[in-house]
Parts: structure tokens; sequence; C-alpha cells
């Protein structure tokens, strides 16, 4: 690194329990203990079908959260992608049934999907607007506009080779492909690229990111553009999944996205958190609703026990935060 | 005011105070008779705010006592210490601006009428004994405190502590916003609670003004009871030599490297209202010290040449070659490293691990195609670690864990993993142990052998003294004063801080 040539010292690296200590290998366990647990109460719990059913019908919650995850990580927040996913759904859903290319309606959304969210970035980055205002400004036009400008009507008669979901990649349904790819490819760039890294210190702490030369602005408008693109990957799962478009927007999605996000482990705070652990945390909140039908437990719970994991993450959070910080000096 | 015979109205006596990882108080005793002006002195970071928060109930001292009137108080919440008559004014004004003269001034205790009703007339006419009994006729009680001036709003916070029948009154920088007049009718309000033998609290860092105002002065440096002094039997030059340092003692001996050509020239640098025409020259491997109060403006002119807040006019070479800085980016192309004084807000990304902010401000010569050489990354990380001796179990802890000192190691190495040409370290080795002290100081003769040249910002006398090849002295957002390595002795460089000739006519 530097001119004077230090020989190499092997420090030790983290601990093996450390790492296993990790949120995601804890959703990992919570994901199977919850699956055989209910096994146990209700076999039928752990059929294929039922099984395959939990991922393909939500494997688009968990790609939109690993964009999610990015935007907190910033220190940023988004509400307005439950709204974006059902406007995206219904332009490509419009453009397919009017005639226009297969892969012009797969591919429009995903641009327009980048392009909105990077303009809610820009507002945010550059103007200075605290992003939750932003974003819930954007939901707000959005959604309203969605119902202004259909009137409510569904879109039907969508053509055979729109249904993207319905394929296969190696035997693997295509939602569930796209899901473990996007989540693969977003975890090493998060993980291992310069621009990933600047992500987490934008969100730690952006004046002294902005001192090591990063652009925090720039990150943020990144953010927010690699945002747009999973939810344009999101809604192409989810609307060549479904015979009939209703627009409208799936409700409470902005919220399971969010809570996806957070469940997995990424601060609220920002600068903490990996998008394994938003997958993984989507996969469990999906499981945990299921499994409300099959022990017979009223399907009505399921927000207010979403409700309760959101909170309790949190809570989690800031507890060992403040231990961390009161513990102050280890060394 | 025979004051020597008198009961103090407030002693503290052996105050502590911690917070997780600083010591902020340690062993602090003062105390105020009444009608006495008793100012409290020191940099920032020396106790002062902690001092008066635990005066004023919002902070709870580890140890130590507080006596009002000589009997032992235990404030559990601000309401308690101003209960016992101790009142604050501190520098953001705590007032309603919609709200009256009057209105403000009884918050929370109007004068009532039966059924609880508030008694409008009888606390306009209170409102008004009490700017009578000040002689303020400048401000009538049915004003809107919005439309007035901060000297006339820090006049109704006053006000305020006398309702409650405040008979201690601390007053944080009181005329760090005012203008010259209204300055002198403070001081015109101050004397005349002295009269009434209210006990005062005075803070500020304006010399002159304690010499017009106090008594007595009681110097603090890092958390500690440096001495006290009556005000007539002390000057400018003393109190400096006690807010700033000791003399040169348990410092690294600065090796001597051989300077080489000019790495930074600025010429006419112009950023309002902290950095006023300001030119300098730095060589390599030179170190040059910049000295001045606190407010003096070189923090800020650190970031005018880090391009953190671009000079507005001025012109700045590095290497003999004109450059734009405008950015903290380009200046890092450029070749500048900027090591913050706050450490914490500006320097660490304590969420990160020690192996991230060592790789921080290198993303971009680490990676290729945009991805991290991980293996170089950790030998760099690792380098750094045994090089600066950061106190790790692994490059792999969080940063917020370790200790201020190794968190100062870690944001010095980080930036010289860029080999700049040109080092600005502000407060170096502000509230780290003296080994780490030493340590740093050691690198940084290390780094100017390299040929590397150093900018570095230090309110401690002796470090500038002990470091510097040449001392720069800054005052109001100008270089005031520049000595050589064998001029620069802490008369001379006080003096310059100090500036004015008012003070230093005393010391003389």
């Amino acid at each position: 690194m530097s001119a004077i040539p230090v020989p190499r010292l092997a420090l030790p690296r983290a601990g093996i329990f450390r790492r296993f200590a990790s949120q995601e290998a804890l959703l990992a366990l919570a994901v199977i203990g919850l699956a055989i647990a209910v096994g146990f109460v209700n076999p039928r719990f752990l059929a294929y079908r039922n099984l395959a059913d939990i991922l393909l019908g939500n494997a688009y919650i968990a790609i939109a959260a690993i964009g999610m995850s990015m935007v907190i990580i910033s220190g940023n927040i988004d509400i307005s992608v439950g709204a974006l996913i059902g406007v995206l759904a219904t332009v490509s859903g419009s453009l397919a049934v009017a005639g226009a290319p297969t892969l012009v309606a797969w591919i429009v959304p995903v641009v327009l999907g980048v392009l909105v969210m990077a303009a809610q970035g820009a507002v945010v980055a550059y103007l200075r607007i605290p992003a939750i205002v932003v974003t819930l400004g954007m939901m707000s036009i959005l959604k309203g506009g969605l119902i202004s400008v259909t009137g409510g009507k569904w879109i039907t008669d969508l053509p055979q080779g729109f249904h993207l979901a319905d394929l296969n990649l190696l035997g693997v349904p295509m939602p569930v492909a796209i899901m473990v790819v996007a989540t693969a490819l977003a975890a090493l760039w998060m993980r291992y690229s310069a621009s990933g890294r600047a992500i987490y210190a934008t969100g730690g702490n952006a004046e002294a990111a902005r001192l090591c030369g990063v652009n925090p602005q720039r990150t943020v408008v990144m953010v927010f553009a690699l945002h747009g693109f999973f939810a344009g990957i999101a809604t192409l799962v989810y609307a060549t999944q479904l015979r009939v478009i209703q627009s409208t927007t799936p409700p409470g999605l902005e919220l399971t996205v969010i809570t996806a996000a957070v469940v997995g482990g990424v601060s609220i705070l920002g600068g903490v958190g990996t998008v394994v652990g938003a997958t993984l945390a989507a996969i469990l909140i999906a499981e945990i609703t299921s499994a409300l039908v099959f022990v017979n437990i009223s399907p009505y719970w399921t927000d207010s026990l979403r409700g309760g994991l959101i909170l309790a993450t949190v809570i989690a959070d800031i507890v060992r935060r403040r231990r961390r910080a009161s513990r102050g000096r280890r060394i | 005011m025979s004051a020597a015979a008198t009961v103090p109205l407030l002693e503290v006596k052996g105050l502590e105070k911690s917070f997780p990882g600083v010591r902020a108080l340690s062993g602090v005793s003062f105390d105020v008779r009444p009608g006495e002006v008793h100012a409290l002195l020191g940099e920032n970071g020396a106790g002062k705010s902690t001092l008066i928060k635990i005066v004023s109930g919002v902070y709870q001292p580890d140890a130590g006592e507080i006596l009002i009137d000589g009997r032992a108080m235990r404030f559990a919440a601000p309401e308690d210490a101003r209960r016992a008559g101790v009142a604050t004014i501190y520098q953001e004004l705590l007032l309603f601006p919609e709200l009256t003269v009057a209105e403000n001034i009884f918050l929370g205790h109007a004068p009532r009428a039966s059924g609880g009703r508030i008694d409008w007339r009888a606390m306009t006419a209170k409102a008004e004994a009490l700017l009578a009994s000040l002689d303020i006729d400048d401000l009538a009680a049915d004003q809107v405190v919005g439309s007035l001036s901060v000297g006339h709003r820090q006049r109704v916070e006053i006000l305020r502590a006398l309702s409650h029948d405040a008979r201690i009154l601390i007053m944080d920088e009181p005329t760090a916003a005012l203008t010259e007049a209204d300055v002198t009718r403070l001081f015109a309000i101050v004397r005349r609670l002295k009269e009434r033998g209210v006990g005062i609290v005075y803070i500020s860092h304006r010399l002159d003004e304690l010499f017009q105002i106090a008594d007595r002065v009681t110097v603090l440096r890092d958390g500690a009871w440096v001495g006290a002094r009556d005000m007539a039997d002390t000057n400018a030059a003393e109190l400096v030599q006690m807010m700033v340092g000791r003399r040169i003692d348990n410092l690294f001996p600065k090796i001597a490297a051989p300077i080489g050509a000019p790495v930074l020239q600025a010429r006419g640098l112009v950023r309002n209202p902290t950095t006023r025409d300001v030119s300098l020259e730095v060589r390599a491997g030179e170190i040059v010290g910049l000295a001045g109060l606190v407010g003096s403006g070189r923090s800020e002119l650190a970031q005018v040449l880090f391009g953190i807040t671009p000079a507005e006019r001025g012109e700045i070479r590095l290497d003999g070659q004109a450059v734009r800085i405008d950015s903290p980016e380009r200046a890092r192309a450029g070749g500048i490293a900027y090591v913050p004084e706050d450490r914490g807000a500006q320097g660490l990304v304590r969420a990160m691990s020690v192996l991230h902010n060592f790789s921080l401000a290198a993303l971009g010569g680490l990676s290729r195609l945009g991805f991290i050489d991980r293996a170089a990354e950790r030998r760099m990380a690792e380098a750094g670690v045994l090089r600066f001796g950061v106190k790790t179990s692994s490059v792999d802890e969080l940063a917020g864990r370790l200790s201020g000192g190794n968190q100062q190691k870690i944001v010095l190495g980080k930036w010289l993993a860029n080999n700049p040409k040109l080092l600005i370290l502000d407060e170096p080795t502000r509230g780290i142990d003296v080994g780490a002290k030493a340590e740093i100081h050691r690198l940084m003769c290390e780094l100017a052998g390299e040929g590397v040249a150093i900018l570095m910002i230090s309110s401690e006398l002796p470090e500038v003294l002990g470091m510097s090849d040449r001392v720069l002295v800054m005052r109001e957002g100008r270089l005031v004063a520049e000595f050589d390595r064998a001029h620069a002795t802490s008369q001379a460089v006080g003096a310059a801080m100090m500036g004015g000739d008012d003070p230093m006519e005393r010391a003389a």
C-alpha cells in the first residue's frame, strides 16, 4: 500500500461463531424450522405443491425487497414501490394486449421503473428532501393516476407468449430462478463491488463517505435506479403470472417489501444489512402467511403477525446497537 | 463585594463525568459567590458544556458534589436546578417567536386569576416591573418576540430567568451573536445583576470581554481543572498558556526532514465569512502548524483546501500546477488527504469493519472493473493495522468498537493508503491518550521524511511548537503571523493568537 513495505502477518478473521450467528443464518434456520414445525401439525403443508406455491407466489416480493434493501442501506426508504409495481404491471399488460412484441411488453416496465425511481432518487439526493416525503408523494401520484387513466378496468385476454412466469429455466420455475439469480448477483455486487461499498458507506456515515471521495448524491441516485430495476423485474414475475391484471396496486405491497428488508436484517438507520437476508425474510413471511392456514389460524392474523415481526426486528436491532454503544471501548 | 467572607452561592467539588469512551470531566471544582462574575475558559471539548449541564441538572455527575448556599444538592432534572435558583441561558435561545415578551417570560408560571385563568393584567404588570428593574426601556411587554433582534431576545431570556428568582445565572457564550451595541447593553445588565447579588457563570472565548466583565476565571482543559485566577492578577498570555497546554512535554521529538519544493501554494483564498484572503505555502517534507483560537477559521481553511466548502476566490497550486478544487473528490484526486477534527462524524463509518474503513478512500485504486480486489484490500488493511499499531482483534472488527485513539489511527491510515502529497490534519491528537499521541507524532515525522507536505491544525500550543517547521497563526479568518521554528515561542505565538493590542498590553 505505501512506501514502507510491511510483511504480511496473519491477523485473525472473524470467528466462525459470528458468521453463523448472522441474521441470514437465523432466517434460514427459521424458514426450515417453521416448515418442520408446521409439518408436524399438518403434513400437507410440506407437500411439494404447497411449498412451490409459496415460492412462486412470493418470488416477486423477494425481488422487490432486494432493491428496497439497497435503498434502506443507503439511509433512505421508498414507499412508492407497491404503487409502482401496480402501474408497471398495467403498462406491461396493456402493451401485450395492444399487440406490442412480447419483448417490448417485458422491457418497457423495467426501463420505466428505473426512470421513475432514478427521478425520485435525484430529488432526494440533490434537493435534499427526505425520501419518505418524496416517495409518499409519488405513491399517491401513481395510485391516483392508475385509477384515473384505466378507470379501474381489468386487463384480460393476455397473449400466450406474455406469461414469462410460466416458463422454466433448467427445470426451475422462472419466478424462483429469477429470484435466486437476482439475489445472488445483487449480493455479490453489494459485497464485492466498489459501488456496493459506497452504498454502505453512504448509509453508515454520508459525511465520512464524502470525505473519502464517495459521491453520496450519485450513490443515492444509483441506488434508487437499481431499486427501480428490481421493481421492474418484480413486476414481470408478478404480472406474467396473472391471467387477469387488475388495474390497482396490490394492497400493502410496499409494507410487505419493507418488512422483508427490515426483518432480513437491514438496519432502518442505514449502513447495515444484506440482500440475502431480505430474500430469506420475504420467504419466511410468505411461509408464515401460508402456515396460518394450515394450522387453522385465521389469515386475518397475517398483518398483525407481520407487524409484530417488524417491531421485534427493529427493537432487536436498536437494543443491539445500544448495547454495543454502552459497552464502549472493548480494547 | 467582600466576597471572600461569604458562603459561595454555588460550589461544585470534584465533579467527574464520563461518557462512553470519553472522560468529559475529571475532578473539577468551581464556585460562584454572590455578586460575582466567574468566567469559565477553555477550548472546545475542555468540559465547559458538560460542567454547566451538570450544574443545570441536564446531566448527573458520576462523582462529586454540588452545593447551593453551602448545602449539598442533587439535581435529578433541570427542574430541580431551576427550583434551587440556577438558570441557564444557552447559545441557542429557547423562546417562542409567536408569543409576546410577557408570555415568554412567564410561560409555565403565569400569574393566575380565579378559576385557573391566566391573569393577563398581572402578567403584563409583572413583566413591566422586571423590565423597569433592569432599566430596559427599549422593550415592551406586549411585543412579539419573533420581531426582536438577537440582543433583545437574549434580554427576554434573562428576564425569564429572573422571573424564576434565579440567583445563579449561567451564560453560555452570550456575546457570540451580538453586535457591539448589544454587548454594551448586556454588560450593563450583568453589572446591575451583580449589584443585586446574583452570581454569574460566564462562558466566552473572547478574552478582552472577560477582562471587562469577569471577577474571577477558572480554566479547564481536557476535562480537568487547570487553575483559577482573579482577573486582576492575570493577563491574556497566562490564560492562553493555561488554556492551550502545558509546557512541551512527553511529545515525540521531531525529526528534521529535508524540505523540498512547494507542494501547496495558495494565494488569496476567500470563502466568506470564515476565510478572508489567505495565502500560504507548504513544502515537501515540511510540517506547517496552524495555530489560532477556536473560531479563528483554521478548520474552515482546511475545508476550503479540501474542497468541502470550495473557495469563492483565489488560486490553489499543487506541485506548481494551478488546480480547481471544488469537491473532496477533486482534492483527493490531486493528492490531498484530510483527517478531520471530528472523526466520529466525519472520518469513520462506525458500522463498517476496520477493513472496509481502511479501504474506503482507496477503493478506486483497489478495484478492477468496479469490483474490489479483496486480497489486495485485506493486505492493505492488515499492513495499515500493523504500521499504525491499531489495537483490534481482527480487521473484521467493527470500527465503532475501538477506542478513540485507535479510531484516529484508522482515519489516518485510511488516508495514507492513498500516498497523498499533502496531508491536512485537524487536531490529530485531540482526545487520545499519550501513547497514541506519540505514535501519531512519530508517524507524522516519518511521513514528512518521505516527502509528504503536512499542514497541522492544533489547539495545543506545545504540539504546534514541537512538531512544526513553521507556524502560521490565524485570527478572524486571516493569517496574521508566521514564525519559523527557531522563533516560534509560546509567548510569541500566543500573543499572535490573541491579537488585538488590548489584552496584550495587560500582558506586558
